[in-house]
């Protein structure tokens, strides 16, 4: 049975809606398929604004690897305002994707990627405006499978009740997997129903179904234990790693919105996964072990990927660019073919060494010298001891100098506030920083025309990390502490003035921190936030803070609980966290162990140029790390004549 | 080897041809904004392999111009455009190549070299033909509507600017407003009614658009679309004093063919 494009009645709300090209589609790179002519069919959904959902790598990728394949479908659906959202209930219109407007229900998966916990408002108003029960238990087999990848998977037992599966890890093979699973269930003729094909899925032991595993409370209110309520499904489900980068060279054919998102750029990633070991970093414990994609692949891509979408901008993506193996020889390669372009390059640096400028010089040759960022955040050499954050004031001093005295005029730096075991004076010691780097950096530039940004965020406790364990601060403290800094800057008016501030208040981090470390309890709270109307939790201008108290005071005390017991209340070692039957590999142990090293400002190395710490990764997954340097260097671009009779 | 302190190391190649483009935006890209056709541009002529100019400075842009254009969710037929580029190109050869690079929705519909000492593109256009779809409207109701709309001397409406709410005269920038019968539309395909006006619209300030005479139809006749009207743009140029519209690249094309 076919479906229908609802863009017919869509077109009549589009006039009466802020920026309706988003809701249109028709992108460069977008794939559009005969859907008789497939028999697996997935919608991807960002749960965010276009804007911010265009570009993200991970929806980009998959698509591109599902639609290669000649029997899936897979298009893209965003969250839509509320001024659209209001028009589509009111005129009976279903959400839809972008590419053939297709209406969300018909598809066989719909796949949400979580990159932050503030989506999950949105994921439940886009499965009401789809006609989909927001319980996975009031589903039928005309609803498609609700299935949560991203960061956020790796505890999703907030979202346990209105998700029917999860994946944690890479996605790549993970799709392709499960489009198998589906093909086949399909064929037989959909043997056992819904939850036979769960099962079937549940039984790979990588995807993570909640109805079958339930959840024992102690009467405190800790869990006592999760455990499978069926023999055939696994006790713990196991991320996924997809090794060898150089075998997924994606995207090949990235996304080329014709509305204003927040990157216009072709990025690509340079390796998957970091062992820095910072401790407050999610994104570092979960993607290990590092995996290189080699000089030779990264130019490819940037090539085939410039020509193909006509971006005038690169980036060289990954947890911390600067250590990729052969980032020197990358960075000047790059900068060589396309020196005598338009194209520009950028890294985002995060780590503070005049390596990096070395590398920002490289690829801003026949550029402009704006801005470079760096990333100490934490403002006192204590407090970098406990987040693991291996850099001396004297290093970013030095650093930064190097930077004005090479022709930089404008330098960010990038702080956490409400770290474990922070105290007023290490927040005050950034104001110090800033001053000096000020007074130095205008003594090496010679001019006192020189500016430094200083922008702190809201540190959140996240599963999988060292700091799953800790308590959060208080926003009010938080709060307090953000406004003396403010003053400490302000207390030398001549340097102060040079500094500009920026900072997020300690409110939704708190919110941030509930959903981040919250078990299926949390669920109702979403539920009921979003009720009362609660949607993009992301954009301050629609967060409400009052809204989620309200919520979380209605719904928590009936379970024993409360906000604070999930945000600011610190875990003894022996507490079953929500997320123990979700396996990132890395050992229970040792990050308890490295919790304790934190807490007595104990520093670990990086196992790429120092013997193993055995954080478990590795052997329990079966992986490695795979870097180079392979030795290779990038050639100059041959110069092809193009129709036009111009080299191109 | 520090580069001069206000400019980049060497300097753009300068202009050695100029082009100009008519083009479309069509179907569900109608709702592509002035500023998204400009960077989509920007990017076609890089797919496109196009010798585009740039301007001098640290922050070199693309030398196009646009002539005034077609609002947000309004279809044309008729949008102009003139790029400078460094090299000389085909100019056929060029709009394939621009076309292809784009969107199917945005369509490089013509394509000329700009004569020397024509003017620019902007003198040689001061009026617009409009085609407004009005589904579910009976024809009799649009005119009688037209019928007061023109017997009026003046017909004041409002419109949200960026300076506020603006009141102004709609009446006296149209030169023909009339209802027309046409049948192959496809709003008219299931049988239901549609309402097609023709509209020529001189460029004036503030413009008076498309919405401006269609809230000037409310204002006199009480004519209330149920849903959105469907405007497109036919045609812009310069107006003959019997009220045809001249295509501005006429003037490009063979000296010997003037408008």
């Amino acid at each position: 049975m076919s479906v229908r494009s609802v863009f017919p009645q869509l077109e009549q709300l589009l006039p009466r809606v802020s920026k309706p090209i988003q809701y249109v589609g028709g992108e460069l790179g977008a794939v559009v398929k005969d859907w008789d002519a497939t028999t697996v069919r997935w919608a991807l959904m960002y749960p965010d604004a276009y804007e911010v959902g265009l570009p993200n790598q991970g929806v980009q990728i998959l698509y591109e690897v599902l639609n290669e394949q000649p029997d899936v479908l897979a298009e893209r659906t965003y969250a839509v305002w509320p001024d659209l959202e209001a028009l589509m209930k009111e005129n009976g219109v279903p959400a839809f994707t972008v590419d053939a407007h297709r209406p969300v229900r018909a598809f066989d998966v719909l796949g949400l990627s979580f990159a932050t916990e503030l989506g999950y408002t949105n994921m439940l108003s886009a499965l009401d405006l789809a006609g989909i029960p927001l319980d996975s238990a009031d589903r039928t087999e005309d609803d498609p499978i609700v299935l949560a990848g991203g960061h956020a998977s790796f505890n999703p037992e907030p979202i346990a009740d209105f998700i029917d599966a999860a994946v944690l890890g890479d996605g790549e093979e993970a799709v392709l997997e499960i489009t198998g699973i589906i093909r086949e269930w399909k064929a037989e003729g959909r043997p056992g129903g819904r939850d036979e094909l769960l099962l079937r899925l549940a039984r790979t032991e990588s995807i993570y179904v909640p109805r079958f595993y339930d959840v024992d409370y102690l009467p405190d209110g800790r869990i006592q234990r999760v455990v499978p309520n069926r023999p055939d499904v696994p006790f713990r489900v196991a991320k996924r790693t997809t090794m060898d980068l150089d075998a997924w060279p994606y995207p090949k054919k990235p996304l080329v919105p014709l509305a204003e998102t927040v990157h216009e750029r072709y990025a690509v990633e340079i390796f998957r996964g970091c062992t820095r070991g910072c401790r407050f970093c999610q994104a570092g414990m979960i993607t290990r072990p590092v995996r290189e994609r080699s000089i030779t692949t990264v130019g490819q891509m940037v090539k085939e990927g410039l020509e193909f979408s006509g971006f005038s901008e690169v980036g060289l993506l990954s947890l911390s660019s600067a250590d990729h193996s052969e980032i020197g020889d990358m960075c000047s390669g790059l900068a060589e073919q396309y020196a005598d372009t338009n194209v520009s390059l950028s890294l985002p640096s995060t780590r503070v060494d005049a390596f990096n400028i070395d590398l920002a010089q490289e690829l801003s040759r026949n550029g402009r010298r704006t801005g470079l960022t760096f990333a100490p955040e934490g403002g006192s050499e204590r407090i970098r001891k406990v987040i693991n954050k291996m850099v001396t004031k004297e290093d970013l001093i030095r650093t930064v100098v190097t930077a004005y005295g090479n022709g930089w005029r404008q330098v960010k730096l990038y702080f956490m506030c409400g770290l474990p075991t922070e105290t007023d004076e290490d927040v005050l010691e950034i104001a110090h920083m800033a001053h000096e780097v000020i007074r130095a950096g205008r003594e090496a530039a010679g001019t006192k025309d020189i500016r430094c940004t200083v922008s702190i965020g809201g540190f959140v406790p996240k599963p999988h990390t060292p700091f799953q364990w800790a308590p959060m601060e208080r926003p009010e403290v938080i709060d307090a502490r953000l406004k003396m800094l403010k003053q400490e800057i302000n207390s030398d008016r001549g340097l102060g003035r040079a500094i500009g501030y920026r900072y997020h208040d300690g409110e939704p981090s708190l919110i941030e921190g509930l959903l981040s470390r919250g078990d299926r309890r949390v669920g109702a709270v979403i539920r009921r936030v979003w009720e009362k109307g609660g949607r993009f939790d992301g954009w301050s201008e629609h967060f409400s803070y009052a809204r989620w108290i309200e919520a979380a005071a209605e719904v928590l005390p009936g379970f024993g609980v409360d906000l604070d017991w999930f945000t600011t209340r610190e875990r003894e070692q022996l507490e079953v966290l929500p997320w123990d039957h979700l396996d990132s590999g890395l050992d229970k142990d040792w990050l308890w162990q490295d919790w304790q090293d934190s807490l007595t400002e104990y520093e670990q190395d990086d196992c790429r140029w120092t013997p193993c710490f055995d954080c478990g990764v590795c052997p329990s997954m079966d992986t490695e790390i795979q870097i180079g340097p392979t030795g290779k260097k990038l050639l100059p671009l041959t110069p092809i004549k193009n129709s036009l009779g111009v080299s191109a | 080897m520090a580069p001069p302190k206000n400019q980049p190391v060497g300097g753009q190649a300068p202009v050695v041809q100029r082009v100009r483009l008519r083009y479309a935006k069509r179907g569900p890209l109608r709702f592509t904004s002035h500023r998204d056709f400009a960077r989509a541009f920007e990017r076609a002529l890089r797919r496109g392999g196009v010798p585009i100019a740039f301007s001098q400075g640290f922050t070199p842009h693309p030398k196009i111009s646009y002539a005034s254009a077609a609002p947000t969710g309004v279809g044309s037929e008729a949008e102009y455009l003139e790029i400078g580029l460094q090299a000389e190109v085909d100019p056929e050869k060029l709009r394939v190549a621009l076309d292809a690079a784009l969107s199917p929705g945005l369509d490089i519909l013509e394509s000329v070299i700009a004569r020397e000492g024509g003017g620019s593109l902007a003198d040689r256009i001061d009026a617009s033909h409009w085609r407004l779809e009005l589904p579910t409207v009976d024809p009799a109701e649009a005119e009688a509507a037209v019928k007061a709309f023109q017997d009026a001397e003046e017909v004041l409406v409002e419109r949200m600017t960026k300076q506020g709410k603006r009141t102004f005269d709609a009446r006296q920038a149209v030169t023909r407003i009339a209802v027309t019968q046409q049948s192959d539309l496809p709003s008219g395909a299931d049988g239901t009614p549609c309402a097609i006006i023709d509209l020529v619209v001189r460029q004036v300030t503030p413009a008076v658009r498309p919405d401006d005479v269609l809230s000037g139809l409310r204002a006199v006749a009480g004519l209330e679309p149920p849903v959105p009207p469907r405007v497109t743009r036919l045609a812009q140029g310069m107006l003959t004093a019997q009220g045809e519209i001249v295509d501005p690249l006429n003037a490009d094309r063979e000296p010997a063919l003037p408008g």
